[in-house]
């Protein structure tokens, strides 16, 4: 029979049934709140009831018999025999969380029930009135053995049964592979002409098998149509003597999964949109119409022709364009996908912390570049987990404050320029100003605020080794701090910033480019080198003539920049090229930007724009310095992409050193 | 190739392959499941701050490999790099990277009983990077512990470095 | 070779159930909801339908009960695949006028068998 290997399902089943967690998380939360939209129960039910199902059909018996009495929970739930209590809420809430684990176990290939699998099940099944614990058994006793030599059948369909797609002749071939089968035909409740409906049927049927098929077999050629006919099986016994078994369809043997242990490869996957994929199709079906036209240019051009060239390679040039975009748009997914796990978050920390938050998620569709949505989740968890153990603050304190007990989290994406910003704002106490200047001073990293804005305090949260924390608790703290989300957040490319005041919140700006695969990009010659930096930071391109530079204490050079001194970073110092230094008006600046400061980038000469795609160093090798990543010129070599905000940090360094 | 046979024949079941490869006079085993490619030398593009044996980086197939050479990872003189120079691209822990020898020469059966420690000896090598030496009739092969050429560590010290001067860096 | 429209709300259901009948030289198409497969039914005519009960925007059995009112689709074959938990649903979805139904969870084989059973 069919040899299907079930283990290619797996991966499918894995995502769609964390997706159905999801759903069934953020449904439970909404219910948790005391919302009575009755989809929402039905969200959860299917949710248990598609994973019981799908890991029913591929083998993983532990999931299947731990969501069976999730399910059956839901089941009382939606029938309205059990209310929808926080015990349920919580319960369920946990089991989520367990078949999450299950579920990657089972995926990684191990036994998906483990100690804590088991508790919790024992505790679903004690709240499932009855409690059953697992799957039904489905091995029914077998019948008891008849001596059965025939059956007698009469089937007198009701006058519908075709309606249901129930066909008698191919019933009739079922039964006649059980065994020689006679049919006797019965017209007589056939009405006259006029009144037949071609869509009922009105005949009945004496059948006679001549063989000594079970009785489940011959049952079951009828139990599809049960209740929608007259049916009377009358077998025929023989003296007990050894029947032949009948040719009954034999039980199809159910062939085991062969699982794949290796399946704990995380090869990512996107699930793309039809629309997406349609415009696909589209643009390439327009490119094949251009690349056909253009190959009647294939043996030479004349003059005549020139027009249709310039035509064909516009259209060429614009297709190639498009597809670029379509395919890039292909990484896009929608932030709430990160969003998503933060109801629960705040709910769980809140109650831990005896505060009241509520959640705010705004520009949900905004759309991020996949890779980015992979890595922005961490940052994003540890500033809301500091927003609520630090910035907000407990009923009474806001109280006391003239606010309302309850505090606001809010979390929203947004496109601006051609970046899309996603903010962490909490109208909690802000961050206290005094104390983060005692503890940078007790740390060395400033000598005193004095004269410091308060911008500049604020920015000390990021310094290495800083944490504001006065007693680290179990919730943040965890070694890491916010040096490591400005750095996570970096290595994407992007930037954090903080806005703050002492009373009434804190706002986190974390700025992320648009998609990380394509740049463009100026090509930029140093020494014997090629370097490529980033067009979006790049302010000016200018040469610089000797009288406009000024030397300081220290070594560093400064030029004039319209009405600023900027610090010119040779560009083959940071980056240890070989060459011949040349003094600044032999090579070319370019004023570049990051983080609000500027810096001019002297190099030897500019050699052309054009786009990078951005390929990852660190797969690798590892981070480098002022080197945001690499890329593949045209002739195949590669080149590397300055990281234009890590310079001016650099640079910043070099300057306090 | 014939040699092989006889530290083949005293292997026991689980006898593991290895490339041998040439660095001057001495002769290194790659255990041959690492080794993703061997190919020519091409020019690479220097990486800043790199270690002085991290020749830089190549463009494999659209992903971007470091490339390092045995010669100067071990301290020794540089060779120039000809027509005849090899680089051998191997797999550790889901990276690549190209390893630059003199030469490649052989494929070695060597059981897990067949291969000693590394007596502190006169080889040029930091045993650090071996795995034990193992023979092969006459010769003497080095096991190389691919893993250890390219480490982790050497990145993690340089970032340590770094974040260090960040403590002392004024906003 | 038949003409099969195969409705779940589950990708890895539906691929599989897809992937087992093309492999039997069946032509498939696939719906992820009850009113999705209504849509894809106006446009061709099926030789088969297999829906699943659960699902969002519309159930199975609201999707009989609308198919079977639908022009071509009086008498065409629709089973449901429904849980063994649910003998309740094998009855509604007969009295909304389901051929009958695969109970899951089931194997690629016993699909076929139950397939070639309905296609006669």
């Amino acid at each position: 029979m069919s040899k299907v290997d079930l283990a290619q399902f797996h991966k499918a089943f894995h995502e769609e049934s964390l997706d159905g967690l999801d759903a069934m998380e953020q449904a439970l939360l909404a219910l948790d709140e005391g919302a009575e939209d009755p989809e929402l129960i039905n969200v959860v039910f299917r949710a248990a009831h598609s994973i019981k199902g799908g890991a029913a059909t591929f083998g993983f018996t532990d999931v299947a018999a731990f969501t069976h009495v999730a399910e059956n929970l839901m089941d009382e739930v939606r029938s309205g025999r059990r209310p929808m209590e926080k015990a349920v809420v919580e319960l369920l809430l946990r089991s989520g969380d367990t078949v999450r684990d299950m579920l990657a176990l089972s995926m990684a290939g191990q036994p998906a029930a483990t100690a804590e699998s088991q508790a919790l099940l024992a505790e679903l099944s004690a709240m499932v009135s009855g409690g059953t614990a697992a799957v039904p058994a489905a091995a029914k006793a077998a019948a008891p053995a008849e001596t059965i030599e025939g059956w007698d059948i009469a089937f007198r369909p009701f006058d519908y049964l075709l309606k249901t797609g129930n066909d008698p002749a191919r019933m009739f071939r079922e039964l006649g592979a059980l065994g020689p089968l006679r049919v006797e035909c019965d017209a007589g409740k056939l009405p006259a002409l006029a009144d037949m409906d071609a869509s009922s049927s009105y005949l009945g049927w004496t059948l006679h098998l001549d063989a000594g098929a079970k009785r489940a077999a011959v049952e079951g050629v009828f139990d599809w149509v049960d209740g929608d006919c007259d049916l009377t099986l009358t077998p025929r016994v023989a003296a007990p003597a050894p029947a032949a078994p009948a040719a009954a369809p034999a039980a199809p043997s159910a062939p085991r999964a062969v699982r794949d242990v290796a399946t704990n490869s995380e090869a990512s996957s996107v699930r793309v949109g039809i629309e997406k994929i349609d415009t696909l199709i589209n643009l390439v079906g327009e490119l094949v119409i251009t690349q056909s036209m253009l190959s009647q240019f294939h043996d030479g051009v004349d003059a005549s022709q020139l027009e249709m060239l310039r035509h064909g390679l516009a259209q060429l040039a614009r297709h190639t364009r498009e597809l670029q975009e379509s395919v890039m748009s292909i990484r896009m997914l929608p932030i709430s996908t990160v969003f998503n796990r933060f109801p629960r978050l705040v709910r769980d920390l809140a109650q831990k912390l005896d505060k009241k938050v509520v959640l705010d998620l705004r520009g949900e569709t905004t759309e991020l570049d996949k890779t980015v949505l992979e890595k922005i989740g961490d940052p994003l968890v540890h500033l809301v987990r500091n927003a609520i153990d630090h910035g907000l603050e407990v009923p009474a304190k806001r109280l006391a404050a003239g606010k309302g007990d309850t505090g606001t989290l809010r979390m929203e994406a947004f496109h601006r320029g051609g970046s899309i910003v996603v903010e962490v704002a909490d109208d909690g106490a802000g961050l206290n100003r005094d104390a983060i200047v005692a503890k940078a001073v007790q740390r060395g990293i400033i000598a005193s605020g004095d004269g410091m804005s308060d911008d500049a305090v604020a920015e000390l949260i990021f310094e290495a080794g800083f944490s504001t924390a006065a007693a680290t608790t179990d919730l943040s703290g965890r070694g890491v701090g916010m040096d490591v989300v400005r750095r996570n957040v970096m290595d994407l490319g992007g930037t954090v910033g903080i806005r703050s005041t002492q009373g009434s919140g804190t706002t986190f700006t974390i700025t992320l480019p648009l998609t990380l695969a394509i740049i463009d990009g100026l090509t930029a010659a140093v020494g014997e080198e090629t370097y490529i930096v980033p067009l979006v930071s790049i302010v000016e391109s200018v040469q610089v003539k000797p009288d406009a530079v000024r030397s300081v204490v220290g070594g560093g050079e400064l030029f004039r920049f319209r009405d600023q001194w900027l610090p010119i970073v040779r560009l083959f110092d940071v980056f240890g090229c070989e060459g011949r230094r040349r003094s600044v008006d032999e090579g070319i600046v370019i004023v570049v930007e990051g983080e609000g400061t500027r810096i001019g980038l002297f190099v030897d000469e500019l050699i052309g724009q054009q786009q990078a795609v951005v390929k990852s160093l660190e797969a690798n090798y590892r981070r480098v310095a002022g080197i945001s990543g690499a890329t593949i010129l045209a002739d195949g070599s590669v080149a590397l992409i300055a990281d234009v905000t890590g310079l001016v940090r650099m640079q910043g360094r070099r300057k306090a050193a | 190739m014939n040699e092989q046979a006889s530290t083949a024949s005293a292997a026991s079941d689980e006898a593991a392959q290895y490339l041998t490869v040439n660095l001057g006079n001495e002769e290194y085993g790659v255990d041959i499941l690492a080794v993703r490619e061997i190919r020519g030398w091409t020019p690479v593009t220097r990486i800043p701050q790199a270690p002085s044996y991290v020749l830089g980086v190549l463009n494999l197939r659209g992903a971007i490999v470091p490339v390092l050479d045995l010669r100067l990872r071990f301290g020794l003189a540089r060779e120039e790099y000809t027509a005849t120079t090899v680089c051998v691209i191997v797999m550790v822990a889901g990276r690549q990277f190209g390893v630059v020898v003199d030469a490649v020469s052989d494929v070695v059966d060597v059981s897990p009983g067949g291969i000693r420690p590394v007596p502190d000896m006169g080889t040029t090598v930091d045993t650090e990077y071996l795995k034990g030496l193992t023979s092969v009739g006459e010769r003497m092969v080095l096991l190389l512990d691919v893993d250890r050429l390219l480490q982790p560590q050497d990145a993690q010290m340089l970032e340590a470095a770094l974040a260090s001067s960040d403590v002392k860096a004024v906003a | 070779m038949a003409k099969i429209l195969a409705v779940d709300d589950s990708a890895s259901m539906r691929s599989m159930v897809a992937f087992t009948l093309r492999g039997a030289g069946h032509d498939v198409d696939e719906a992820d909801n009850g009113q999705a497969a209504l849509d894809t039914a106006r446009g061709t005519k099926f030789d088969l339908v297999l829906a699943d009960v659960n699902m969002p925007v519309m159930d199975g059995i609201s999707m009989v009960r609308e198919m079977r009112t639908m022009a071509g689709y009086s008498g065409v074959p629709i089973l449901m695949l429904t849980t063994e938990s649910n003998p309740e649903k094998k009855m509604e979805g007969k009295a909304a006028g389901a051929t009958g139904w695969l109970v899951k969870p089931f194997d690629p084989d016993q699909l076929l068998a139950t397939v070639a059973r309905v296609l006669g």
